[in-house]
């Protein structure tokens, strides 16, 4: 199994041949195979080490390739430790999932691109499939890192892939904001994530998760006070908060729609906005010593699950809807690892992962049969011309609505089960979500699948004026070519059957999943006669087969309404909007965050921005200015008084000598009677001055 | 002394440039091309000849190495006295480096008094080695103004429109800042001779000096306000955007990779070291000067509608970094400032490159001249993004490593402190998305625009080299931080009584009980103060 650091690099080499090499020189052809051949590779090679992984018995395996930071002294809260991050790959139960996760879907995604992207030109056909790549090593380098740093590496290298393939058209205006949006409010996510680890190796003197697991292990649970661990927790929760799109910072998510539907369906749904669950289950052991935290985090996952679900429920654009229902899924993740159903979470990604993904291609193949047309309410009976896609995509809907026995029944319900034993409060709002997914999705298939045709007519052969501005002609609605339906088709087996590797005990089943990926959420040296702490309360099977049955009735009530509203009496929906205008307005406007955050922090950061740099200008280089202009006046003040003062003084003297000496020139006559006459004069003047002197008395 | 080489190697490397300069004086300013070609050819040759460095230094000891040392001026103790260790080896390397890229990049730049450019250029490339190599203290500030001089009228001659205004803030910044510094190497000279009775200049000698607090303290001022407005930390900054706006491309490069470095260079390889006490008593004051630098620097940065000017704030952001890694006086946090010096040459140097590019291209620096340039030059907006990303610190390349090694090492000292520099690394990224958003992204609007040739051969080969490095530094930085491993022992020996590195913890020799409390300031009582030299320093 040592071969696991290839598993990330195969991907990553597809992307340096194709970058260095195919953007200028490949055909369209040799990049897709490049891509496609090393994601295969990569999925090959991840079936054979999870298949090893099965057989060793502590489910563990640690590759070591190289330093990355070799150690230097630093103090930690325990004495002088050494930081050090070496290049490490972790292979255990949850990465384990995690890979095949990401290669499976990953290389279908893979396949559907070669033929969704096949209109680019050859240049960006190549570009985007360098992107592509370059995201799967990346996202497997976080899910294998053995380390938080790592795995920071593939988390802010997820960042940069999602960044480019959201703008990947970046000639769009809107492409290029929402990519720099995704990427800037990530970074606020990552100031809260370096922080954290920044903690975690002052606490623990290491950034390895499992030696982090086994030090925290000894710990104390902070069930009294907020300690190091839940400031640890909190910090990490932020970085989880931003990949994961949950409240506050889930605006970048919607707008990251402006990427082509496979970078949707792989980065924005199946894969990267899952690494912050994944994240939060890889330090499940840090997590359950911090249960104020956990409350947090279960807090934050129930309330973007319900607020998502209902801003889900009015959008029109189809992308923007499986958006919404995204941040909502995700919300409900988080929500099990919050109430400790660590495993449950997983699952939950798990399922999700293959619904959302063959959802969001299933829209994609709507969206390339509507000639880019994004807005349902142009759609409409799209199921008579794209059947496969239809019969997929309503199975996607029908496993994301919690139907049994399809997948997303039972990873759902396993969260509302654990829910309900943890926070009847978080329940109701769960169930409540639960409601709305089902109707919004069903809303999204009806008004896709069902009803008339409401889109823009077509011309058979003819270059309409609609066409010409694609370059191509468009011969309204079909179904999509075989290379984009095939991955459908695995994916709606996925979507249908990936739960059943999580059947709960109530059921019949074993739970397989939850046994299976147990190790990664506790210390090892964490004896069993411990497990008993985390031993959940029990209802008996019967309460949970009522729970149960209540959440599915509750799913397909939602179903029912959306069938109401929108295949039974049609302009129903529109009436109800009107009624309810105003709610109507802020839901379809998302609550007005985005802004509000536009107000507040994006213009006061500009501001601040304009105010330093006028201060810069005025101030600070104005003091230096200032010190310019003063060294210049004096010199000026030294220069006046040098020429007129000091200068004009010597003048003075020379002026007054020659002026005397004109003036005593004229007594030189030479006459000597002149000269007696001044003798006489002279004379009488002493003789004057000396009576005065006697008179006066000196 | 180990290590010393049987030839003079640094001398050679020092001088090798200044004797193509001298040559360039014998050529006729008319031959253009072969004045190209020989300033070329002695700038690879520098770099050549300090290849050395890397490959024969001896990472392991604590001596200087490849030591020179003659008489210079006897009769008040100066000497030619130059020698190295990781850290200024490593500067040097990047030093011949930049200048091969910088005077390769003027190729078609510089069509003006052709030969003077050159030869004012060759002879910086001499200055700064000679700063760097320099372990007289005399040396060291005769090569420091010899620096300016060339700089000065590389601006001054050969800049954009504010060029006059520009190089004479540079000279007249730097020169008051030197002056002020050059009282302090004196009071540090006398006082030398008031314990030992030598006159020396020889700073190995000054790092085993033991000087009383008060006169540390005033001597750190005025070795502070040399190297401050050199790096420039905030509130000194201001000259350094106008001289990058008004420098031509070659000049910002080697002004921002190297000219600034010799500021912190300076702070780790005096202040520190001479200077302990005053340093741990001025921590607070210059990390929160740095933490402003950071925050002020990114948040100016974001109001320029100049490209270059951006750029030069963005410095001004970085150097802060680097000076808060400093003087968390921690093994790690000194360290990540050296490296986020080396990695603040390669990505700020090769983003005045890449304004260069199309500034030569299109005469023009303001943003909104640009916009959709990644269709039109898709290989310059690569390299582009590549640099944007090492600037911003992302994992796998060279800006991240220096970044966390720096936040790393100053959390331990202060987490408050650590937070707010690490607000950096998010306006970072939004003043850097958003200059390559408006320059590369869109269309392309400006009809002048649309015929933009993409990068030519010359200017892939001035990229090339920090491209490489940057992805070198990015995924496997210990052949860098190997190097560093003494230099840094050597500061924190000084500055922290406490301290013991690595390999000396790793053998369990010694453990200290209680961890060292790096902030603690000791203030010496006249007495301990009067103790003349401390034995060895190290």
């Amino acid at each position: 199994m040592d071969f696991i650091w290839l598993i990330p690099l195969l991907p990553g080499v597809g992307a340096a041949i194709n970058g260095l090499l195919g953007i200028r020189y490949f055909s369209k052809v040799l990049a897709a195979r490049i891509a496609c051949a090393t994601m295969g590779a990569a999925l090959l090679l991840s079936l054979v080490a999870f298949l090893e992984l099965l057989g060793l018995e502590h489910r563990e395996h640690v590759v070591t390739l190289a330093h990355w930071i070799p150690p230097i002294p630093l103090e930690t809260a325990s004495g002088i430790g050494a930081f050090e991050v070496p290049w490490a790959f972790r292979l255990d139960p949850l990465s384990g999932m995690m890979i095949l996760i990401v290669t499976g879907i990953g290389f279908l995604i893979h396949l559907y691109s070669t033929a969704y992207m096949d209109h680019e030109p050859r240049g960006g056909y190549v570009r985007f499939f360098c992107y592509l790549n370059l995201f799967c090593f990346f996202m497997l380098t976080l899910v294998l890192g053995s380390t938080f740093l790592v795995m920071f590496v593939g988390w802010e290298g997820v960042g940069l892939c999602s960044y480019l393939l959201i703008g990947f058209w970046y000639h769009k205006q809107s492409a290029s904001d929402a990519g720099k949006k995704a990427f800037i409010v990530n970074r606020i996510g990552d100031f809260g994530f370096v922080l954290g680890v920044f903690l975690v190796f002052y606490t623990f003197g290491t950034v390895d998760f499992r030696e982090v697991a086994e030090a925290a292990s000894h710990m104390p649970v902070e069930v009294a006070g907020f300690g190091v661990v839940s400031a640890i927790c909190l910090l990490l929760f932020v970085g989880a908060v931003g990949k994961s799109a949950q409240i506050p910072l889930y605006v970048w998510l919607p707008d990251a729609m402006e990427g082509p539907t496979p970078v949707s369906a792989l980065i924005h749904a199946a894969t990267m906005v899952t690494a912050g669950v994944y994240m939060v289950g890889r330090n499940a052991v840090l997590f359950e010593h911090a249960p104020m935290v956990m409350t947090v985090v279960a807090t934050v996952g129930a309330l973007t699950a319900l607020m998502a679900a209902t801003i889900g429920l009015v959008q029109t654009d189809i992308k923007k809807v499986l958006a919404y229902s995204t941040v909502s899924q995700l919300g409900y993740m988080f929500l099990a690892t919050g109430v400790g159903a660590f495993a449950a979470g997983a699952f939950h990604l798990m399922t999700h992962a293959f619904f959302k993904a063959l959802l969001f291609l299933g829209s994609g193949s709507v969206i390339h049969a509507m000639d880019e047309e994004q807005d349902m309410k142009k759609m409409g009976g799209l199921k008579y011309y794209m059947g496969t896609t239809f019969i997929t995509m309503f199975i996607g809907a029908i496993a994301i609505a919690g139907v049994p026995p399809f997948s997303g029944f039972f990873s759902k319900d396993e969260i509302l089960y654990r829910t309900f034993l943890s926070n009847k409060w978080l329940w109701g709002l769960a169930v409540v979500t639960a409601g709305m997914t089902a109707f919004y999705m069903f809303r999204l298939i009806f008004m896709t699948f069902f009803g008339d045709y409401r889109g823009p007519g077509w011309k058979h052969e003819e270059h309409g004026g609609h066409a010409e501005e694609h370059g191509h002609t468009w011969h309204g609605p079909h179904e999509s070519p075989r290379l984009m339906t095939v991955p459908l088709m695995v994916l709606a087996v996925g979507a249908f059957a990936a739960g059943f590797v999580g059947v709960p005990a109530a059921l019949g089943g074993g739970n397989a999943i939850e046994h299976f990926l147990e190790p990664s959420f506790v210390a090892t040296s964490a004896s069993h006669a411990g497990e008993a702490e985390h031993a959940v309360a029990h209802l008996s099977h019967g309460a949970e087969l009522a729970l149960m049955a209540f959440s599915v009735l509750v799913g397909l009530a939602g179903i029912s309404l959306a069938y109401h509203l929108y295949v039974r009496r049609r302009g129903q929906a529109d009436r109800l909007a009107a009624n309810w205008s105003v709610a109507h307005r802020v839901l379809l406007n998302k609550y007005y965050v985005d802004e509000a955050y536009g107000a507040t922090a994006i213009d006061g950061t500009m501001a601040s921005a304009r105010g330093l740099w006028t201060v810069d200008r005025r101030v600070v280089d104005g003091a230096v200015n200032g010190a310019g202009w003063l060294t210049r006046a004096l010199s000026w003040v030294s220069h006046v008084l040098d020429k007129y003062v000091v200068d004009g003084l010597v003048n003075l003297v020379g002026w007054i000598c020659q002026e005397g000496s004109y003036l005593f020139r004229r007594v030189q006559t030479g006459l000597i009677q002149n000269y007696a006459v001044a003798t006489l004069f002279g004379v009488f003047a002493f003789i004057t001055m000396y009576l005065v002197a006697r008179y006066v008395g000196v | 002394m180990s290590n010393t080489a049987n030839f003079p190697l640094l001398s050679l490397i020092m001088f090798t440039p200044l004797v193509g300069a001298v040559l360039l004086l014998f050529v006729s300013k008319h031959s253009e091309d072969t004045i190209r070609w020989i300033a070329n050819g002695f700038a690879v040759l520098g770099f050549l000849v300090s290849l050395p460095l890397w490959f024969w230094l001896d990472v392991a000891t604590t001596d200087w190495q490849f030591v020179e040392k003659m008489d210079w001026i006897p009769s008040i103790g100066a000497q030619y006295f130059v020698g190295v260790d990781g850290f200024s080896s490593l500067l040097i390397l990047l030093a011949t480096l930049m200048g091969v890229i910088a005077i390769l990049s003027s190729w078609t730049a510089i069509t003006e008094r052709v030969k003077e450019y050159y030869i004012f250029l060759l002879v910086l490339q001499t200055g700064m080695i000679g700063a760097f190599v320099a372990l007289d203290f005399l040396l060291f500030f005769v090569f420091w103004e010899v620096m300016l001089v060339p700089m000065y009228f590389l601006i001054g001659i050969w800049g954009s429109s504010n060029r006059l205004y520009s190089a004479i803030k540079f000279f007249l910044f730097t020169l008051v800042g030197s002056v002020v510094m050059l009282l302090g190497i004196l009071a540090v000279y006398f006082y030398y001779h008031e314990v030992t009775g030598d006159y020396t200049f020889d700073i190995t000698k000054f790092h085993a000096l033991n000087m009383p607090f008060d006169l540390q303290w005033w001597v750190f001022l005025a070795f502070f306000l040399g190297f401050a407005v050199k790096v420039p930390m905030f509130p000194f900054h201001t000259w350094l955007p106008d001289a990058h706006t008004d420098a031509p491309t070659a000049g910002s490069v080697i002004l921002a990779a190297v000219l600034l470095k010799m500021g912190t260079y300076g702070f780790i390889r005096f202040s520190l070291p001479i200077l302990p006490e005053a340093t741990q008593a001025f921590v607070p004051w210059v990390v929160w000067l740095s933490i402003i630098g950071i925050i002020y620097g990114a948040l100016v940065a974001m109001a320029q509608r100049d490209w270059k000017r951006l750029v030069a704030y963005s410095s001004v952001s970085h150097m802060g970094m680097v000076m808060l890694g400093m003087f968390a006086l921690t093994p790690v946090g000194v360290t990540g400032s050296i490296v986020q010096q080396i990695n603040h040459g390669v990505s700020t140097g090769a983003l005045f490159l890449l304004v260069g590019v199309v500034y030569e291209r299109r005469h023009t620096r303001e943003i909104s001249e640009y916009g959709g340039l990644s269709k039109v030059m898709p290989a310059y907006a690569a390299v582009f993004l590549v640099m944007t990303m090492s600037s911003i610190g992302l994992p796998t390349l060279n800006g991240f490593i220096g970044e966390i090694l720096i936040l790393q090492g100053i959390f331990v000292v202060n987490k408050v402190w650590a937070a707010f520099a690490a607000t950096g690394i998010v306006l970072g990224a939004a003043y850097m998305l958003w200059l390559y958003q408006r320059t590369m992204f869109g269309t392309v609007d400006n009809p002048k625009n649309e015929k933009l040739p993409d990068l030519n051969l010359r200017e892939w080969a001035t990229f090339t080299p920090l491209l490489i490095l940057a992805v070198w530094i990015g995924l496997y930085p210990k052949p860098f931080l190997d190097r560093l491993d003494t230099s840094v022992d050597r500061v924190m020996a000084r500055v922290n009584s406490a301290y013991m590195p690595l390999n000396a913890l790793g053998q369990g020799a010694v453990e200290p009980n209680t961890p060292p409390k790096v902030l603690t300031l000791e203030v010496d009582s006249g007495d301990t103060a009067r103790t003349p030299v401390r034995g060895g320093a190290r």
